[in-house]
């Protein structure tokens, strides 16, 4: 099955689950139209398209569009990786160090360039950021 | 008369000094945002608006503005010399932009598309100055059922012109409308998909969304690929630079056309100026007299798409100002700014903030003119940002993301619900799900539910309202016929199919 296929039953089912949900507010009251007027049609309307997106597609019998090169993804994913988690350490260890530490995965690891290049990079843009916002604009960092 | 005082009060206001910074700062940013493959206009507003809350709303407006037709002198550079759209409405300028390069006339296409979007630019600006007064005291006379009308009108018309799937684009466009509706509801203090999270009863923040889909999306996207593109030679020297009078001469008629379907595409809510340049480059070939080198290296072929994506930032904005209806992704940016800093677009718009509003026309004469200095002789300097490591590039967007949402609300929440967006972004570029509706959805999801609940209150529950009025109808069905344009052709296909 084709991308096409799993995004349509992901936002299908965020469409049943919007349904479900509006059908508890009230939908329409004595003054005009309830909280659950305006979520039901559109859930309605997302789950309708998303069942059109998954018959198309198995009709189609589409094996996959194009290969995926799985490789490519696996960077991107790390990338979002390291950055959820510089971003759940931040409470902990504060902006600029976390940012320090992104950068240098990604110069390191992602690029691959050599560690002293790395650890200048972490430095100098982590330095750039205390004085560019707390110091001069004063903006505060999380 | 009227028009005449109101710029005459326009350049008061840009020529202020620190207007003009904030011009010069926004079309410079503009410039190099364009330059960058992977970093567009409405991520690089989206990641500064916070830091606008410290400034002058009219400072901080001519700067925003600056980056959005800024970024569309920027874009051609990349396309010309690595074959790259620097910004999506650049593409179609690699055709013939590219193939002039690889002829040794490389200087030429930057000196024309320079030249090109600053005429183009300037006719977009002269027909938002002429359009947008008028068209609001005709929006004067509209009601929430008109205004529903409208919002559905802009969002059929940008889900027909999203993408390559329609089904797609409707559907990005309902996540939007449901993400709108996150939070308590204002008429009956229902709080509405908050999953027991008190964070989530105010809603969530737009900047957010926008920077997590348009700035970390697009840099997980840019991740992907390890190596770094070949940049073809930049010519130095302004001599170098400016293209011959034989080449003006050949475009000629590239200038009228980009500058007249620029504006007008851009008035148009969902088309935006990808499209405009399409359209511009496929009427100037079929009028060319030799059409048939198009794709090889014509002048015109530059000229044509590079006038019309700059003539249609004056047209975008039209709407944007005077119906508070962004047609596409940036000037969706640019209404939640306004309204962030205070004020509301529509038709009352002009008349309650004229200084804003014509200080804007002003500025953007001037940054046409800024840019097309900063363009033709420094072009050489700006391509040098094609050179900057994309590994010290990313690591910037990304902190900078998280600081201008830090800013926005102080909320560690917001930062996680921005990593999750960010993947959501990647997500919906890897499936083919464009980004716009989406947008669009979110922006325009609460004022349109407020204003089909507030007609319904008026008729007592009665659906007709949307019908008996003539404006409402009329907009309602054209919406209505846009959504069906699919399906006609559809049908024509395959009655056409059981003929043969």
């Amino acid at each position: 099955m084709s991308s096409d296929f799993w995004s349509g039953l992901a936002l299908g089912a965020l469409g049943a689950y919007i349904i479900a949900t509006a059908s508890g507010w009230e939908y329409l009251g004595p003054e005009g139209p309830g909280p659950g007027f305006f979520p039901l049609w559109y859930g309605i309307a997302m789950l309708a398209l998303a069942i059109v997106l998954v018959i198309t597609n198995v009709r189609r019998r589409i094996a996959a569009e194009k290969p995926v090169d799985w490789s490519e993804i696996r960077r991107a994913l790390t990338t979002w990786l390291a950055f959820a988690v510089s971003i759940a350490v931040l409470k902990f260890v504060g902006f600029i160090i976390g940012f320090a530490a992104l950068t240098f995965f990604i110069v390191a690891v992602m690029y691959r360039r050599r560690l002293r290049v790395a650890a200048s990079v972490a430095l100098a843009g982590a330095t750039a950021f205390y004085v560019l916002f707390p110091l001069a604009l004063g903006v505060p960092l999380p | 008369m009227e028009i005449l005082s109101g710029l005459m009060q326009g350049f008061a206001v840009a020529l202020q000094p620190a207007n003009l910074l904030w011009c010069f700062v926004g079309v410079v940013l503009g410039t190099v945002v364009g330059i960058m493959p992977g970093l567009g206009p409405p991520a690089t507003i989206a990641m500064l608006l916070p830091l606008t809350f410290l400034m002058n709303p009219a400072g901080a407006m001519i700067m925003l503005a600056g980056i959005y037709y800024g970024a569309k002198y920027g874009g051609s550079t990349t396309s010309i010399l690595l074959n790259v759209p620097g910004e999506s409405a650049s593409v179609v300028t690699c055709l013939d932009g590219y193939q002039m390069a690889r002829k040794g006339r490389a200087g030429p296409a930057l000196g024309i598309a320079a030249i090109a979007s600053f005429i183009a630019g300037t006719v977009g600006v002269l027909g938002l100055m002429l359009v947008a007064p008028p068209l609001a005291k005709m929006a004067l006379a509209f009601s929430s059922p008109e205004y529903f009308a409208l919002m559905a009108l802009g969002l059929a018309m940008v889900v027909l012109l999203a993408g390559c799937s329609m089904v797609k684009a409707l559907l990005a466009m309902l996540v939007g409308l449901w993400i709108a509706g996150i939070g308590t509801d204002l008429f009956s203090t229902t709080s509405r998909f908050t999953f027991g999270r008190m964070e989530l009863l105010s809603g969530i923040d737009f900047v957010v969304v926008a920077i997590g889909i348009f700035a970390i999306g697009e840099v997980l996207a840019n991740v992907e690929a390890r190596e770094e593109a070949q940049l073809l030679p930049v010519p130095k020297g302004l001599r170098n630079l400016l293209p011959t009078v034989q080449d003006l001469k050949d475009c000629r008629f590239a200038f009228v056309n980009g500058s007249v379907i620029g504006f007008l595409v851009g008035v148009l809510p969902g088309a935006g100026s990808t499209i405009a340049s399409f359209i511009s480059y496929g009427v100037e070939k079929a009028v060319s007299r030799r059409r048939s080198e198009f794709g090889t290296g014509v002048i015109e072929g530059v000229a044509a798409p590079e006038g019309a994506n700059n003539s249609e930032t004056g047209g975008a904005l039209v709407p944007l100002l005077t119906l508070g209806i962004p047609g596409s992704g940036t000037p969706a940016v640019l209404l939640v700014a306004l309204v962030l800093w205070g004020f509301k677009p529509g038709p009352l718009f002009i008349p309650e903030n004229p200084a804003l509003f014509w200080g804007l026309v002003a500025s953007m004469y001037i940054g046409n003119v800024m840019l097309l200095v900063l363009n033709l002789p420094l072009v050489p300097l700006f391509a040098q940002v094609l050179r900057a490591p994309v590994y010290v590039l990313y690591p910037l967007i990304l902190g900078i993301s998280i600081v201008g949402v830090y800013s926005a609300s102080g909320s560690m929440f917001d930062l996680a619900l921005l990593a999750v967006f960010g993947l959501a972004g990647y997500l919906m570029r890897k499936l083919d799900y464009p980004a716009a509706p989406l947008i669009l959805g979110l922006v325009l999801g609460g004022a349109m539910e407020r204003a089909l609940r507030q007609s319904l209150m008026m008729s007592e529950g009665s659906l007709s309202i949307l019908v008996a009025r003539p404006i409402s109808a009329l907009m309602l069905s054209s919406a209505v016929l846009i959504l069906l344009i699919p399906l006609f052709t559809k049908v024509n296909a395959w009655r056409q199919k059981l003929l043969s």
